[in-house]
């Protein structure tokens, strides 16, 4: 039933030979073909520059008023890539081990084995773009270590990788669209994909300027649109960020998979009131530095709570680093659903330090002491920054002195949902179940199981947009070559942009009381407490009632303005309406998953100790989601897993 | 012709006419100072100004450095106000590190060019221009003659009323310098984060010393003549 | 702690390029001090939709100061006042006082017009981008990485203009519109890298060319532009720029 493609021969061989083998289409005939790129994140963007040099028409659409605001832009701390330039053991298959490792044994092997493969030439790559990464004084290259692993294979360009590699997608994308292989369209919105006999063959896609439906048609079309974790209202990702282009492929009978796999970052500054609207990252490399901890004593706790003593009055005995005494050998660099999972140990131990409970410290004590103020403002300048500019501390700044040991103010954080695993279904050729439809980046679910390390996400888009998908979408275009242009005026066009048409419709005239937010903040609650860190069979059943419930107000208590032209309550409200699906499909993932495994963790299946217990015998299988109708549950199919070349072991940070 | 149609080579061409005539005013600074010395030897290098061709090719090439730069203020502050756009910010707050001057170039630049217009009339109307048209004689006073310039000198800031114009004149020369110095320096791209400092220092140290020398100049002849016309030695 | 603060609030309503425009005020009550700028705005929409009545209409996205959408013009400053230089959204009330009124305009200039509100299109920048602001290589297999040694002092510097957010800050701030230090900090940072030598005096006359073009200023050197930059990019980027274009123009 599910066919993942997966070529033959050894792991290590098996992309050159897909290569070697593959269909290719000639560059006469990629004039003829039209590509739809949605996105212009990393995977987008690199995708939608290397099909139009290629020679395809491209037309890339953003939500955002400059493919540039795309949110790869705000990852901070690097992208791995299998060089070795430290001579530190690094390969391409340590990279790949590291990643099924960090993935809990959930990935495919094959698409991790390709992405370690191709995560050099993305380095290569981006210098001859002109990123300015990081470098030591010999001009070589510099690198830094992140979560997770054990070798320095991290690139970075000071606490702004992700911004640096996507303006570098970003200016090769515009030299396209000065060459004219690349139209964009800016500030406009996929609402639905348009099948023609059974292929993706469009989109309908909103102009959010002046509010009109418009279609498009394409011999392919290619989400590259992210995750999911505005579900969860309060999160890391932008405001913007949605899952509507991915629901809308899923209501078309592209499978959903793995959407129990959420990423929850261990280093976010912690939820200050009920107005707050997003959560700020922390970037992982701080963990380089940084040490994690609460105090020891309860008392110790009530007094922080109280306001009574300052962090920094608590001497080095009396606080507890629990990730380096639970985990010796990773310490505090353990990947981060261990790192996210033991501070919401410590918090609901009653160990948790601001007014709420909900937060630990991290502390620069230690690494200022042993490097020196300068060295670590060097490394860690500008989130000093930002984190003062927050919250009002400086963590830079000297506060106490017990015993000869000075001691600085140390940060305050705690996990937040930062990133999906689960995505739209693909097969190794980054396709979905529905010809022509392909999924790249964050959208799929491909190649992170069920966590993802540090620094991997942004190897993951690019590796996508510059050298997977390219090549793949020829091996499906090279036999479209005889199909000419589609007219937008086909019978299956007028009826995909009249469902949506009728869908606005119905929102505006709901004329209920309630707001778009105030709504999106109560599915937020409700995933995140019984859909969040530690789930529960109780707590996710309860969480499908609640969300029914919520479906229910949505559709009869919502409150749209009526206007024509920028409309910016229809656009979340047209957004909510996927995040509440997605959140039923979240729960209901992880109500089937009987097991632990990386982002997602039951709490009835956990060791003596507290850590995730996998079920490999019953569970090593992908579980790919098809929609049955919005009041029908979803029907499952499972993609079960093949390891050749790993051994499946259970994870362990600790020695 | 990109001095003409692009916006950095527009800039280029008021930097270039900039730095020329404030080499120029140096020169005329210098010059004047002579007369703090010795009026005679003044009178020299007057004479040596006179109506000669080379001076008068000189006259002619810094009129067009004066209307280059004049007409180039006019254009390109036209494209800025376009380019600001009709509608205007109801709340300013302009940051501590912008300089007034750089603000109001055009501003100081008309009240540069007004008084320049009266110092034209004051001294080249009367001297070279009265050298080739009024058989050598200044228009005003009784019996100047043109190639005496001390003289005029003397005559002109005897009137406290005309001090005090110049030394305004000369405040508003001295802010449109200190900022046009370094602007020039930075639109020719001769600068970066180390010499902008230096630039800026070096501006000011020369505006100021060049319109010292100016000021000095008429402070000293103005308190003469008053000395002198307490005196009642030499009415007009 | 946090404490509460009630100010007025006066911000900018336009439907539009051709419409004139005007302020609405609001009274804003108990804002808590920690909340951003951005949240309180959050909150007066939530007012405004409770009432039945349209929102504020503003343009933001990362909310951690990276994006470069906010785009608020705030008590006669872009982005507001910050100790360190930042974005709208990650300026916090406690940088107001009780009382206060609170001016939020869009981006002023001709070549950004609003589309609505406070928000306004910039897609002048993706043009002057387009028309040079990249290094011209092929997707595939370029040379290793460290093939090119490239001074730790250069690559820093070509990280400091690169750091540059596209927000459009400099040509709201500038009385000229003038959008030098955008185009000098992307012109900057591949000026400074060997990548970007063979293609730096076309990119530099292409992109002077395109922004001439759209109707931006001239730049005449307030550093109005450098003051206000969330990113702290420099003037010496503009001097560069104009190195650049003119040993290019000379070079023809």
């Amino acid at each position: 039933m599910i066919d993942s493609k997966i070529p033959e021969g050894p792991i290590s061989e098996k992309w050159s030979n897909y290569k070697a083998h593959q269909k290719l289409v000639n560059p006469a005939n990629k004039r003829k073909l039209d590509i739809i790129v949605v996105g212009t994140g990393l995977a987008g963007a690199s995708a939608a520059a290397s099909l139009g040099e290629m020679g395809f028409k491209v037309l890339n659409f953003c939500i955002q008023d400059s493919p540039r605001r795309a949110h790869s832009i705000a990852a901070q701390g690097g992208i791995n890539a299998a060089k070795n330039y430290q001579n530190d053991g690094d390969s391409v298959y340590r990279l790949f081990y590291d990643t099924v490792k960090g993935g809990d044994y959930r990935a495919r092997e094959a698409n991790v084995y390709r992405l370690a493969e191709v995560s050099a030439n993305i380095i290569d790559q981006c210098v001859a773009q002109g990123v300015p990464f990081a470098r030591e004084y010999g001009g070589l290259l510099a690198n830094r270590s992140f979560g997770g692993v054990q070798v320095s294979r991290t690139f970075y360009a000071k606490g702004q990788t992700g911004q640096q590699l996507l303006l570098g997608a970003y200016s090769a994308l515009m030299r396209q669209v000065h060459e004219g292989t690349v139209q964009l369209y800016c500030r406009y919105e996929m609402q639905d994909v348009v099948i023609i006999d059974g292929r993706a063959r469009g989109i309908i896609a909103r102009n959010l300027v002046n509010g009109k439906l418009e279609r498009f048609a394409a011999h392919a079309v290619v989400l590259a649109t992210g995750g999911y974790g505005n579900t969860y209202f309060l999160s890391t990702n932008a405001m913007g960020c949605n899952c509507s282009a991915a629901i809308a492929a899923y209501r078309k009978g592209a499978y959903f998979a793995n959407p129990a796999y959420v990423q929850i970052h261990p280093t976010c500054i912690p939820v200050h009131g009920d107005k707050q609207s997003k959560l700020t990252l922390m970037s992982e490399s701080l963990r380089n530095d940084g040490r994690i901890w609460v105090p020891k004593k309860k008392e110790d706790v009530a007094k922080l709570r109280s306001g009574a003593i300052k962090p920094s009055d608590i001497p080095e005995g009396d606080r507890d680093y629990y990730l380096e005494r639970r985990y010796p050998a990773f310490g505090n660099l353990v990947p981060r659903d261990v790192a996210s999972r033991a501070a919401k140990e410590r918090c609901d131990a009653g160990f948790g330090v601001n007014n709420t409970g909900l937060a630990v410290y991290l502390d620069f004590s230690e690494a200022i002491n042993r490097l020196g103020i300068d060295q670590v403002l060097q490394r860690y300048g500008n989130l000093f920054d930002m984190y003062e500019e927050i919250t009002d501390v400086n963590p830079g700044e000297l506060a106490n002195e017990i015993d000869g040991v000075k001691y600085y103010n140390p940060m305050m954080i705690y996990p937040a949902i930062h990133y999906t695993m689960g995505g739209l279904w693909v097969d190794y050729e980054l396709s979905t179940n529905i010809p022509g439809l392909f999924a790249i980046g964050e959208c799929n679910f491909s190649d992170h199981g069920a966590n993802r390390l540090g620094a991997s996400a942004l190897m993951q888009g690019l590796a996508d947009g510059y050298f997977v998908l390219p090549y793949t979408i020829q091996n499906y275009l090279a036999d479209q070559i005889t199909v000419p242009r589609f007219s937008t005026d086909l019978p299956e066009f007028a009826a995909t942009e009249k469902a949506v048409a009728d869908r606005i419709k119905h929102l505006l005239s709901i004329n209920g009381k309630k707001s778009v937010d105030s709504i999106h903040k109560e599915l937020g609650h409700v995933m995140w407490e019984y859909a969040g860190m530690a789930r529960t069979k109780e707590g996710l059943q309860t969480a499908l009632a609640k969300l029914k419930e919520i479906r229910k107000e949505f559709e009869t208590n919502l409150f749209i303005p009526k206007l024509d032209g920028v409309n910016i309550e229809l656009d979340k409200a047209l957004r909510l309406n996927d995040f509440i699906t997605m959140g039923q499909l979240i729960a209901i993932d992880a109500l089937n998953r009987e097991e632990s495994c990386g982002g997602h963790f039951r709490s009835e299946h956990q060791t003596e100790e507290g850590e995730a217990k996998r079920d490999d015998k019953n569970c090593f299988y992908v579980s790919c989601w098809e929609y049955k109708g919005e009041d029908a549950a979803p029907v499952k199919y499972t993609e079960p897993l093949k390891y050749e070349a790993i051994e499946v072991k259970t994870r362990n940070y600790k020695n | 012709m990109w001095l003409t149609n692009s916006s950095i080579g527009k800039k280029v061409i008021m930097s270039v006419t900039g730095i020329a005539l404030i080499l120029f005013l140096t020169f005329h600074a210098c010059m004047n100072a002579v007369a703090l010395i010795s009026p005679e030897g003044y009178n020299v290098v007057c004479s040596a100004l006179g109506a000669n061709w080379y001076a008068l090719v000189a006259t002619a090439g810094l009129g067009v450095l004066v209307v280059l730069h004049f007409v180039y203020a006019i254009l390109l502050t036209l494209q800025n106000r376009k380019a600001r756009g009709a509608n205007r910010y109801a709340v300013v707050d302009k940051p501590a590190k912008v300089e007034w001057a750089s603000q109001n170039m055009l501003v100081l630049g008309f009240i540069v060019v007004v008084g320049m217009l009266l110092h034209l009339y004051n001294f080249w109307f009367n001297m070279m221009f009265a050298e080739l048209a009024n058989s050598g004689y200044a228009y005003v006073g009784s019996s100047i003659h043109a190639n005496d310039g001390a003289a005029l000198i003397a005559y002109t800031f005897k009137c406290p009323v005309y001090s005090i114009i110049y030394l305004v004149w000369f405040v508003a020369i001295w802010f449109h310098i200190t900022h046009g110095f370094w602007s020039a320096f930075q639109t020719l791209g001769l600068n970066n984060k180390v010499w902008f400092n230096r630039w800026k220092t070096i501006g000011n140290v020369w505006a100021t010393i060049v319109m010292l020398l100016f000021a000095a100049v008429v402070i000293v002849f103005c308190i003469k003549g008053l000395t002198c016309s307490a005196a009642g030695c030499c009415a007009l | 702690m946090a404490k509460n603060i009630s100010f007025t609030i006066k911000y900018w309503k336009q439907n539009g390029p051709k419409d004139a425009g005007h302020f609405d005020t609001r009274e804003m009550h108990d804002i808590p001090d920690d909340t951003s700028f951005l949240e309180m705005l959050d909150i007066l929409n939530e007012e405004l939709i409770e009432e039945g009545k349209e929102p504020f209409v503003f343009d933001h996205d990362c909310r951690e100061g990276i994006c470069g959408m906010c785009s608020l013009y705030i008590n006669g400053t872009p982005h507001g006042k910050t100790a360190t230089g930042a974005t709208t959204c990650q300026l916090y009330m406690r940088r107001f006082n009780d009382g206060d009124v609170i001016t939020v305009e869009p981006w002023r200039s001709a070549a950004f017009p609003v589309i609505k509100d406070c928000m306004v299109d910039r897609s002048a920048f993706d043009k002057i981008q387009a028309a040079g602001g990249y290094i011209s290589v092929r997707t595939g297999a370029p040379q290793d990485a460290n093939a090119i040694l490239i001074p730790k002092q250069d690559a820093d510097e070509a990280m400091d203009c690169a750091t540059c957010i596209g927000c459009g800050a400099c040509v709201a701030a500038c009385k000229n519109g003038s959008a030098m230090l955008f185009v000098s900090s992307k012109v900057s940072q591949f000026a400074l890298l060997p990548q970007g030598r063979p293609e730096a005096a076309k990119r530099a006359k292409a992109m002077v060319a395109k922004m001439d073009e759209l109707g931006f200023g001239n730049c005449t050197n307030t550093r109005a532009c450098e003051a206000v930059c969330p990113k702290n990019e420099s003037v010496a980027n503009i001097a560069r720029l104009n190195r650049e274009f003119i040993s290019a123009k000379l070079h023809d």
